[in-house]
């Protein structure tokens, strides 16, 4: 395991660069995003940089409140930054219109909230069917509610699954689409440890086996463990960034 | 299906209550377009084919006798295509078991059938036998009223020789499809009939034997009306022309028309007003559900859903709902313009009134909900395609709460603990409250505007007969007699006082604007048949020159007090005068005009005439008073005050009480959507916190006694505003249906005040009930779990 202190990104040597030359999915350069509230302006991004390739699997690490969901948002187009950029495979996500990022959404990103975020009037299926309606080549829903080992709890509405498994319902919604990006705001945040492990088991899966580039937001330093590359941000800076040679499996994790 | 749309079916599922309330608002709206607007189009449609299929004339003109081969002259002015001339006689009638004289209008046609104008519908029995002169054909209105079957007779005082009538058919025309007396405000199918008799019979009764005393005509299309009626005018002039009228003044016709001004001109404000608190039941309920909704848009925005689809989304909501309200309401409106068309055949007589619902209306009513239902959702709508994803994933803030004014003014503590929570709830959402309140006033005001009317007649029937007319029989001579006419009138039997009247027929011309009417002559202060101005009640005193014009005829006109009027008299010579407008007095019915009866006939050159009296008559001798009046051949119509006004209860009474039904019905459909929706948004917002206070140990009681006290405290607020509004409402009201036949008072009871007082608060008990059994089944658990 090597580690690199640096509050401007400078992405260390890769693991995998000796493998296949990889593309790049996420190039974020210099990226700030400030708030105004009222009189005082809320800096929550302050120059960050940071290279994602595919099918890598990034750790958000940091204290609450030093900007992680604002990054991950603007890579998932859900909101944009006030000053630099984010190329996604070389498409400037910044100067795109909201249409854009509309069909930039509705096309390549997968996300997974902390809160989950179903629907609570539709089953899992049917939470599922919201992305299967609108994309271009999905997964069957069940199929993806299989993949998350829900293929018994079609018809659950939310209020009848438990917190971990409407997590895991969240993430056959996100992946039902077979998303080239995943992005999951502290997915296991609401839930218990081995509930936990489930859930990022799932995530890890899809992450291997569909090679889809994934990027976790955890307060759980052990998470790491899981991780490619590991970035670590304080009050809006990027404190460290380190690879990891060794990656560690869900069900391996030591909380 | 889509599982979007799935969504949107369960979320409607989940506010049911709510949804179907708005959904009966808009249906209310709709019932109001569809009913009016339908039963307009019937009507107009009726009447339309009507006047084509008889064959309903253009140009009415009366005059005293003219000869036969005037009929060519007038059939050769230029745009007249098809003469009528005929003679037609206003006469007394003995009708069997009917103590009091009636008036039986005889009109003559040819003796064999023939394409004329004005043609008789024959509904039943058969045309007259040109051979047998005592043959008649009656109104069927008439006949229904008096129970007569063909071969019964009707006997008609004519030229004081009684002569019975025998009636072989019963008929119907389109110059009377409203049948009024002339000079009177209220149809009487008991005292006025019509009688279609044959020519030659009729002619040698009165004299016309080679002449005629009536002409109609049609006109060609693209004639000009009013350089026919001029030359039609000049041509009957020494003839003792009355003056001609276009159709449009014409009496039944425009009756029918002031009927069917009022349909529309009701159909296009009062739907607006139901749709319109639709809306804001919508745009409160969509809000909230776009509040509760906030992570789920965020959710759906960042699954790819497009702004648009998010918009598409509610806006089917509310469009769900509105048109399940515009289902309801066309079929409601459709049931109601079929009633209201049973009620016309009792007003209005034609051969047959059908009820017929256009695809076209019933679009309008679709498309008018729908529009409301986006309106509604308008706002709400935008907030969700604002809605920026990734802030509507953060937990919103706790709402700002602040120490109420009240609690502020220094009374804390008098007040309760659950008595703050709802003054800070109140004050937390003003523009909320501040709807609700609106919600709930408006709907007491909706009661007061719809239940008025039986006030407003009240208040109309009682100047009309109580203050305003003192005689009890109305006495009108053949021709004006002489002052002796006036002592046999007090001679007559029973007879306590009369009044004596001067009343003349004349056109009024003011500039480009002129009408026909009667002009009356009366006392300086007539003690029987008063002059009133009906804002003060005050008598009005009939100055020594001048007119005094009611307000309607002023308005028609465009006169003012001090403007000097052209008075064509249309009598013998037909002197022109210029007379001075000396008072313009408000009246509930009909357009008058009086002079001091001395003034009248200085503007006449004649000494002491009178027309006819009004008198007043010992109870006891009424029937020895009607069996001398039948007789009396220089007597041409009678009115009795006591009939006038039975008539008048029966023909209104029973559809005002309808009407009023519905109306509370409606009211009331408002007052529960407001407040159910009020009590169940509350309901919403505040699950959690209820649910907290109960952990905590406070009771079921003392939870709903916050709900429901907010309801209350509304309410109460709302009931004082309600009842100035339904004031304004009324006023509004009273200027929708004014029109040249009635002028309704603004009169609004007590009692109306108190009951829509009373229906309101009976709805708010009732929803807040409904929301209190919801109350009482709040789980804490699961409340407290969900995620707000
Ligand atoms: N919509 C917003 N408006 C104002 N401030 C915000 C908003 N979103 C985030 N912030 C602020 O930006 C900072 C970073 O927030 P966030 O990215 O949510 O942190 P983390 O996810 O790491 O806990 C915090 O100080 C937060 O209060
Ligand atoms: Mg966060």
């Amino acid at each position: 395991m090597t580690a690199t202190d640096s509050s401007v990104a400078t992405r260390p040597a890769s693991p995998n660069t000796s493998g296949p030359r990889r593309e790049t999915v996420f190039e974020a350069k210099d990226i700030t995003k400030v708030y105004h509230m009222g009189e005082v302006d809320v800096h929550a991004l302050r120059g960050v940089e940071l290279t994602l390739l595919e099918s890598e699997f990034l750790v958000l690490l940091g204290p609450s409140g030093s900007g992680k969901s604002t990054l991950l948002n603007i890579l998932g187009g859900l909101d944009v930054p006030t000053a630099g950029h984010v190329m996604y495979r070389g498409r400037d996500l910044t100067t795109a219109e909201e249409r854009e990022l509309t069909d930039y959404r509705r096309r390549h990103v997968g996300f997974v909230f902390q809160f989950y975020n179903l629907i609570p009037s539709l089953t899992a299926r049917e939470n599922v069917a919201l992305v299967t309606d609108i994309a271009e080549h999905p997964l069957e829903a069940a199929e993806a509610l299989a993949m998350v080992d829900l293929a018994d709890r079609l018809d659950h509405f939310p209020a009848q699954l438990s917190g971990g498994e409407q997590q895991r319902v969240a993430i056959a919604r996100a992946i039902a689409k077979r998303p080239d990006v995943l992005l999951c705001d502290e997915p296991t945040g609401a839930l218990d440890i081995s509930t936990g492990i489930v859930v990022l088991e799932a995530i890890e899966r899809i992450n291997s086996e569909l090679g889809t580039a994934t990027a976790v937001i955890t307060h759980n330093a052990a998470v790491s463990g899981m991780a490619d590359l590991v970035i670590t941000l304080s009050d809006g800076h990027i404190g460290s960034v380190r690879t990891n040679d060794q990656k560690v499996s869900a069900r391996e994790l030591e909380w | 299906m889509q599982a979007i749309n799935r969504k949107l079916l369960r979320d409607l599922w989940h506010v049911k209550g709510q949804a179907i309330a708005i959904s009966l608002v808009i249906a209310v709206g709709v019932v109001m377009l569809i009913m009016y607007s339908s039963a307009f189009d019937s009507l107009h449609r009726s009447q339309t084919s009507y006047y084509e299929r008889q064959r309903f004339a253009d140009v009415f003109v009366t005059l005293k006798r003219a000869p036969l081969r005037l009929r060519d002259r007038i059939a050769n002015i230029d745009g007249v295509a098809q003469v009528e001339t005929r003679v037609v006689v206003d006469v007394t009638l003995d009708v069997e078991g009917l103590s009091e004289p009636a008036t039986g209008r005889l009109i003559s046609i040819p003796a064999r059938r023939r394409a004329m104008l004005n043609d008789v519908v024959i509904r039943r029995g058969r045309y007259i036998d040109g051979t047998r002169p005592d043959e008649v054909i009656v109104n069927e209105a008439f006949a229904l009223a008096h129970d007569l079957t063909p071969g019964d007779t009707v006997t008609a005082v004519i030229n004081g020789r009684r002569r019975d009538l025998e009636v072989v058919g019963f008929g119907l025309s389109p110059e009377y499809i409203y049948t009024i007396r002339p000079g009177e405000l209220i149809p009487d199918d008991t005292r006025f009939g019509v009688f279609w008799m044959e020519r030659r019979a009729l002619a040698s009764a009165f004299n016309m034997e080679g002449g005629f005393n009536d002409v109609t005509l049609s006109l060609m299309p693209g004639a000009r009306e009013e350089e026919v009626i001029q030359h039609l005018d000049t041509l009957i002039e020494s003839y003792g022309g009355f003056g001609a009228i276009p159709r449009s003044l014409q009496l039944s016709h425009w009756s029918l028309s002031q009927e069917l001004n009022g349909l529309q001109g009701v159909g296009q404000v009062v739907p607006l007003i139901f749709l319109s608190i639709a809306a804001f039941l919508l745009n409160v309920v969509l809000t909230r559900m776009v509040s509760v909704q906030r992570e789920q848009i965020a959710a759906l925005k960042a699954l790819g859903y497009a702004n648009a689809a998010i918009g598409w989304h509610y806006t089917k909501w509310a469009l769900a709902i509105a048109l399940t309200g515009a289902v309801i309401g066309t079929a409601g409106g459709a049931a109601m313009g079929n009633a209201m068309m049973t009620i016309y055949n009792d007003f209005f007589e034609f051969p047959a009134l059908t009820y017929r619902l256009l695809p076209s209306v019933v679009v309008s009513g679709v498309v008018i909900s729908l529009l409301a239902g986006v309106i509604g959702a308008a706002t709400a709508v935008r907030r969700a395609v604002r809605l920026p994803p990734a802030e509507a994933m953060r937990p919103q803030p706790p709402a700002r709460y602040r120490v109420s004014l009240v609690e502020r003014l220094g009374i804390q503590g008098l007040l309760s603990q659950p008595a703050r929570i709802v003054l800070r709830n109140i004050q937390r959402q003003p523009v909320r409250s501040l709807a609700s309140v609106t919600g709930i006033a408006f709907s007491v005001a909706m009661l007061i505007a719809g239940t008025f009317s039986l006030d407003a007649m009240d208040e109309m029937m009682d100047v009309q007969f109580s203050v305003a007319q003192h005689q009890d029989v109305t006495v009108t001579f053949v021709e004006a007699a002489s002052a002796a006419a006036r002592h046999e009138l007090q001679r007559l039997p029973g007879v306590l006082t009369v009044e004596p009247t001067r009343s003349i027929p004349a056109r009024l011309r003011f500039g480009s604007r002129s009408r026909q009417l009667a002009i009356s002559g009366l006392p300086e202060v007539p003690r029987l048949s008063r002059v009133l101005e009906v804002t003060d009640l005050s008598p009005v005193t009939l100055p020594p020159d001048g007119l005094v014009v009611s307000r309607k005829l002023a308005e028609i006109l465009a006169i003012d007090r001090g403007d000097v009027v052209r008075v064509e008299i249309l009598l013998g010579a037909r002197p022109v005068r210029e007379v001075v407008v000396a008072d313009v007095v408000k009246e509930y019915m009909g357009l008058s005009a009086y002079m001091e009866i001395n003034s009248l006939r200085r503007l006449l050159r004649e000494s002491e005439t009178l027309s006819g009296g009004f008198i007043t008559v010992d109870p006891s001798r009424l029937d020895a008073l009607y069996r001398v009046l039948k007789a009396t051949p220089v007597v041409a119509g009678v009115t009795l005050k006591g009939a006038a006004l039975e008539s008048f209860e029966e023909t209104f009474a029973e559809n005002i009480n309808v009407m009023i039904f519905f109306n509370v019905l409606f009211a009331g459909i408002i007052a529960c959507g407001v407040v159910y929706n009020a009590a169940r948004m509350s309901l919403s917002e505040r699950s959690r916190e209820l649910a907290s206070l109960r952990v905590i140990g406070f009771t079921r009681a003392e939870i709903s006694s916050i709900l429901l006290g907010e309801l209350a405290v509304l309410t109460c607020v709302a009931i004082p505003v309600g009842l100035l509004v339904g004031y304004g409402l009324a006023a509004l009201v009273v200027t929708l249906f004014d029109t040249e036949l009635y002028s309704f008072p603004l009169a609004v009871a007590p009692r109306t005040y108190a009951l829509s007082t009373l229906a309101v608060l009976t709805a708010t008990v009732l929803s807040g009930l409904l929301v209190r059994r919801k109350l009482d089944s709040l789980g804490l658990v699961e409340v407290l779990k969900t995620r707000e």
